[in-house]
């Protein structure tokens, strides 16, 4: 079963329009928010008057921070899971604007329709202060971040080793740049929305919410609502079967969940908040970054230095960090490195994790400093990656768990054609169009974490588990359904995972592309667990072919316990669940990785991206044709789903090498190309043929299953592949992402 | 979205009719552009005339070999129509350029010549915009202006950190490009009889009343569009730029069409470009460049530093200046062949 | 899979004697209306303000038709009126009486065995999508490109199927499912 490319589990609800999500949840005496927002950057308000909003029929309410229910005060209760140091946003917290757009009232009606207009109806008077948005013009007020719980899995960067200066001082080929980075915003197909059923309090007890929220972590949003509100965590329980897309976005509660709480604890009654599609623009977005590289080699190509600095923006309120620079200390042998974080505090929301964070951002500047470099020293890029390969990682001075990167070199090249290209800059052509081809290496992480999940083998032979994780589009259903299937040896059919609510066991929020390991392996070892006792059980029978074996004697297949040594001694695992007098025989685990085994080694996902891209040579318009990723990800569990990941990923790096940018206008602190229309993400056309290889790679270091996730790994090297692709063609190098047309001119 | 209220007549009289019962009401056709600006806070009509059921359905040919587009027939059925598709290949092309499928499936003729700016500040309603609140100034100038105009404006007013008038929007339309090129005429009927309009007039540059976009009176509802005979089915294209490869509004695009005689001498040529101006932009200095001369890389040039001669930019969209008159040379270049 | 359970939430409206008339007072101006979704005829008690997709996903608990954007940019809310598809964000319900409109739910119904449709079935075999949120707009734009019969290669399909974003990126396996039913 693991291995196998079956389609996705919840393939028919999604096709079918059944597969509900957060705003889909229709309940009786529903109501409905719309929230509006600031329209300065920053200051305070002096005034709202919402008479005329008051005044429309069915308009319920219009909470501000004067009405709203009473909220607790202390930044620990707004702590998420993925909360960086400083005070959390909280949406209603009093009369202080922090950047523009943010959320300043609710407006409750019956309808949607009366909501939304009665919004517009709701005036506010402001205390305006001069804003700073601008990156660029306040490096100078760059500071190191402080660090939070949060940087155990985001590192920031590690004390340099060697001389860096010196070594570039000395090298034979130095190159060196500066690279700007526009901002983005994750931008999921599905807008933010929570629909909060209120449930009345019984006697002397608080009221109850069931609360469906888009989120890439129901215990994470239960654990800002039940702490924010001052509610038990067993009031407040939260579902989240299905996620429109979040790339992030979800792995912090958004402010609609809060305010949908808010009404309906304030209202008695149930309300529903989505987000509009320019409210996505309203909240957290991968920063802006500036990043200064500078590379030195010897003359036959080895690395000698590496400088990397990002500095990146975050919000007043907390500093948001991510890692952009400590790949580049990793990546590749080298003895002397310096690499340098900071931030510059602005008066914007504070930035979020967004697909690949960091990794793509400090990689897309290594791997074209490295291109140049592969240039400066006359090498083929390929070759100059090649020999500047190590397996060991000097910046925590210990192996990785494994780096089968040649491979993707080696078995990517080929599948590309990379032996045919010419070096020359704009050397190859298609009639009049100039066609260049690049590549690129990527990392990510491969992490592990706590997880639990629950086992329950009904009485008709059929397995349900479950476990609070999410499933963002990243075949965690599907995969999770595969690894309880193969554990127990049973038929897909026969078994149903369920996620996404917080009845069930605790998982982690979904992100850092931890889920297929961590859950993955809590959902092993519950159905290995639930085996034990069905082995218990089978042993209890009367004259039990069972009676002396022990765990390992037995193997679980065709829906079968059978003996290891004889397997025609059988027992079909419905007829043990009879044994159980008429009742399920359930198991609930904890699966805790092996940290000592762990910490011995660096665990990382590597790949190498192939880009093909063609240039009109008058228009400067960028297609891109073709591209090959090659990824060693550790074992894949299921290749459909797999291929899904990475070419999403590839998409995704193709359109932050091209597409992707949030536009601020520093005049007025917001940004302006908020809407699908004017965010430009890719579409059908923009589609180049894409191919996809996993290589082999075995690795019982990163977790039992030898399982590394595949949700950042396509995208991280995509842009550099691109923007290196675009060099071969055009002999322009543009380091500002992304490449628009205008800067090729 | 304000509360309207809504009636479907099905003749143009009691159209007309509904249309002056309120002073801010409005015709509906396919809906995608107002709807949108409705629900943004930009537009407000408490009446909405919906256009779709009066006699304007029809494509049919004029006795001088012209053809009219009936206004609400939708853009889809315009551009996949056979007489388009045989005689105006510039105009289906144009057509399929623009928008999605989905959209071209809705909106309708009339109503794609009452596209309104996708300025940023125009379509956020919290901001400052001269054309939505004259007077209230114009922070695209020394904001962010990627997809502003070029040229049209009123540079001295652009100068005035505190004009009341500036505007740099630019009209959207890919569609009108083409009527442009192909000096089509906008029939309307109104209080005050029927009128012709040729597409040149139809739109205005922003002047001292950037709010206008169009010449129409209030209580006129177009019609048809009429397209001349002269459809320039050999020498024709669309070139449109854009920041990814479809459903994206055109930083630049340029509608050509020409006649040339055997010996390959331009006799007769049009150039109108999209993504630069207030309006359409056409001018006869350009297009008499053209002929009488050879098809040449030279000839094109001139007649594209011609048609944006004057043109400014504003720091994000300096870039069209010289990527339009590129475009204008490729247009003139996949023309001919 | 975990779906819900819940009722169908059903709304309670006035009449309105005003509509009638045509003209209806604007703040208070629900229009009764039928609308034939997916072969049934409904009678809705709307406000004329309120959007085709609104009235899907609000008023009938037709929640497969997704809201993407609300502005036409992404696709997410495409169904088909007449054979054709449009964005159901951007045309108010009130337009749309005496149309045909077929959403994702009513695909599957089209089929003799009120199976999953070709299409349906070739974006699971394909895994055509991820989160799934743009996919019933997917399906049914595609089906509205097949009824218009103009996309005959693969770049036609891609262009012409260019109004449906997805942010997973499933762009070319969305591809390979509708070229295993055109």
């Amino acid at each position: 079963m693991i291995g196998q490319p079956i389609s996705r589990v919840d393939g028919p609800a999604k096709v079918t329009g059944k597969a509900k999500f957060a705003a889909e949840f229709n309940v009786p005496n529903l109501t409905y928010g719309v929230v509006v927002t600031s329209a300065i950057a920053k200051g305070r308000i002096v005034g709202i008057d919402d008479r005329e909003a008051l005044a429309q029929p069915g308009v319920r309410m219009v909470m501000t921070h004067k009405n709203r229910p009473k909220l607790a005060r202390l930044d620990l209760n707004y702590k998420d899971q993925d909360a960086p140091a400083g005070s959390p946003f909280r949406p209603l917290q009093d009369d202080k604007i922090f950047y523009s757009t943010q959320p300043i009232a609710l407006v409750v009606a019956d309808t949607f329709e009366m909501a939304r207009y009665a919004a517009t109806l709701v005036k506010v008077a402001y205390h305006e202060e001069a804003h700073e948005t601008d990156l660029q013009a306040n490096l100078s007020e760059a500071h190191n971040p402080a660090a939070g719980p949060v940087n155990l899995f985001k590192p920031l960067p590690p004390k340099p080793r060697g001389n860096a200066q010196q070594a570039y001082m000395e090298a034979d080929k130095r190159v060196s740049g500066e690279f700007v980075h526009q901002a983005e915003h994750h931008n999921p197909m599905e807008m933010f929305a929570t629909t909060a059923v209120y449930e009345a309090p019984k006697r002397g007890e608080k009221p109850r919410l069931t609360i469906y929220d888009k989120t890439q972590g129901a215990p994470n949003s239960q654990l800002v609502v039940a702490n924010g509100l001052n509610l038990p965590f067993k009031n407040v329980r939260v579902i989240s079967p299905f996620i429109g897309g979040a790339f992030g976005s979800g792995l912090r509660p958004q402010y609609q969940l809060l305010l949908a709480s808010m009404a309906a604890l304030e209202l008695k009654q149930s309300v529903r908040v989505s987000l509009t599609r320019d409210q996505m623009f309203t909240m957290g977005f991968r920063p802006a970054t500036v990043q200064k590289i500078a590379l030195g080699a010897q003359a036959d190509g080895t690395l000698s230095s590496v400088y990397h600095q990002a500095i990146a923006e975050t919000s007043h309120r907390e500093d948001y960090t991510e890692t952009v620079v400590n790949w580049s200390g990793e990546l590749y042998k080298c003895d002397n490195v310096a690499l340098d974080y900071q931030l510059v505090s602005l008066d914007v929301y504070s930035p979020q994790d967004m697909r690949a964070p960091g990794g793509v951002t400090g990689v897309s500047v290594l791997e074209v400093a490295m291109d140049e470099m592969a240039y400066e020293v006359g090498m083929d890029p390929l070759e100059f990656r090649i020999k500047n390969f190590t397996s060991w990682d000097q910046t925590h001075d210990r192996p990785y768990s494994s780096k089968e990167i040649l491979a993707c070199y080696r078995e990517g090249a080929e599948r590309f054609g990379w032996a045919r290209r010419t070096p020359e800059p704009r050397s190859m052509r298609d009639g009049n169009v100039l066609v260049g081809w690049g590549m690129a290496s990527g990392v990510w992480m491969a992490d592990q974490i706590p997880a639990r999940a629950e086992a329950v083998l009904g009485v008709n032979g059929k397995l349900r588990v479950s476990s609070a994780t999410a499933d963002i589009g990243t075949g965690t259903y599907t995969i999770m359904t595969q690894i309880a299937a193969e554990t127990l040896g049973l038929p897909i059919d026969d078994v149903l995972f369920r996620l996404g609510d917080t009845d069930m066991p605790l998982a982690p929020i979904q992100g850092g592309s931890w889920t297929a390991a961590t859950v993955g392996n809590a959902v092993r070892v519950v159905c290995e667990d639930l085996g034990k006792k069905l082995l218990k059980l089978a042993a209890q029978m009367p004259d039990s072919p069972f009676k002396k074996a022990k765990s390992t004697d037995v193997q679980f297949v065709d829906s079968h316990m059978r003996l290891v040594g004889d397997p025609s001694v059988a027992i079909s695992l419905r007829d043990i669940v009879a044994l159980n007098g008429g009742k399920a025989v359930r198991e609930t685990s904890t699966s805790i990785p092996n940290m000592l085994k762990q910490s011995r080694y660096t665990r990382y996902t590597h790949s190498a991206i192939f880009a093909e891209v063609r240039v009109d040579p008058d228009l400067n318009v960028v297609t891109v044709s073709r591209l090959v990723g090659a990824v060693a990800a550790g074992r894949i569990i299921n290749p459909k789903t797999a291929r899904s990941q990475i070419i999403g990923g590839m998409v995704w790096g193709l359109s932050k090498a091209l597409h992707e940018e949030s536009v601020r206008d520093n005049n007025v602190g917001r940004f302006m190309n908020h809407n699908y229309a004017e965010y430009h993400i890719p579409v059908c056309k923009d589609t180049p043929d894409m191919d996809v290889i996993f290589v082999e790679e075995h690795d019982d270091v990163v977790n039992p299953m030898g399982i590394k996730g595949l949700g950042e790994i396509g995208q991280v090297g995509t842009p550099a592949a691109i923007a290196n692709a675009i060099f071969h063609a055009t002999g322009k190098r543009v380091h500002d992402l992304p490449i628009t047309l205008d800067k090729l001119l | 979205m304000n509360p309207f209220s809504y009636t479907r007549p099905e003749a143009v009289a009691d159209a007309l009719n509904d249309i002056g019962q309120q002073p801010n009401a409005k015709f509906i056709g396919g809906g995608t552009n107002l709807i949108d600006l409705m629900k943004v806070n930009v537009e407000h009509p408490t009446h909405l005339v919906d256009v779709n059921h009066l006699p304007l359905g029809d494509i049919t040919e004029l006795p001088d070999g012209g053809l009219r587009l009936g206004a609400s027939v939708t853009n889809a059925d315009t551009a996949w129509h056979p007489l388009v598709e045989e005689r105006y290949p510039l105009l289906s092309k144009t057509i399929l350029a623009g928008a999605s499928p989905q959209l071209r499936n809705m909106a309708t003729n009339g109503g794609n010549l009452f596209q309104r700016t996708r300025c940023y500040y125009f379509y956020d309603a919290q901001m400052s915009c001269n054309k939505r609140q004259p007077g209230s100034g114009c922070p695209a100038i020394n904001g962010y202006n990627r997809i502003h105009a070029i040229v049209g404006m009123d540079k001295a007013e652009c100068q005035n950190p505190n004009s009341k008038t500036a505007c740099i929007a630019t009209h959207p339309s890919d569609m009108c490009v083409a009527l442009a090129a192909l000096e089509a005429v906008v029939r309307v009927t109104g209080p005050n009889g029927d009128r012709s309009i040729p597409m040149a007039d139809f739109h205005r540059l922003p002047d001292t009343d950037p709010q206008r976009d169009n010449t129409l009176e209030p209580g006129e509802l177009v019609t048809s569009i009429d397209l001349p005979a002269k459809g320039f089915p050999k020498h024709f294209t669309y070139v449109k730029l854009r920041d990814r490869s479809s459903y994206a509004f055109a930083l630049v695009s340029v509608a050509v069409g020409l006649e040339m005689d055997d010996n390959g001498t331009i006799t007769e040529a049009r150039i109108a470009m999209g993504g630069v101006a207030h309006k359409p932009w056409r001018k006869s200095e350009a297009e008499q460049l053209l002929i009488g001369k050879p098809a040449t890389d030279e000839t094109f040039r001139a007649a594209a530093e011609s048609l944006l001669d004057g043109a400014v930019g504003f720091g994000h969209n300096t870039f069209k200046i010289e990527l339009g008159k590129r475009a204008i040379v490729r247009a003139l270049q996949e023309a001919i062949s | 899979m975990q779906t819900a359970t819940l009722p169908p939430k059903t709304k309670q409206t006035k009449t309105d004697p005003a509509s009638a008339a045509g003209l209806s007072n604007a703040n208070t101006g629900l229009r009764s209306f039928s609308l034939n979704v997916n072969g049934t005829e409904r009678t809705l008690n709307l406000a004329p303000w309120t959007t085709l997709l609104d009235a899907l996903r609000e008023y009938m608990d037709l929640t497969g038709t997704k809201k993407g954007c609300d502005h036409g940019q992404c696709g997410a809310c495409t169904v088909l009126v007449n054979g054709k598809r449009i964005n159901a964000c951007l045309s108010l319900a009130i337009m749309h009486e005496g149309n045909q409109i077929t959403t994702i739910e009513g695909i599957a119904n089209q089929t003799e065995t009120g199976g999953l449709h070709p299409l349906q079935q070739a974006f699971i075999e394909h895994d055509a999508f991820q989160c799934g949120y743009c996919t019933p707009g997917q399906i049914c734009s595609a089906i509205g490109m097949i009824n218009e019969g103009r996309a005959k290669t693969t770049d036609d399909i891609k262009e012409l199927m260019s109004g449906n974003l997805c942010r997973c990126g499933a762009y070319p396996h969305i591809i390979d499912a509708i070229k295993t039913v055109l």
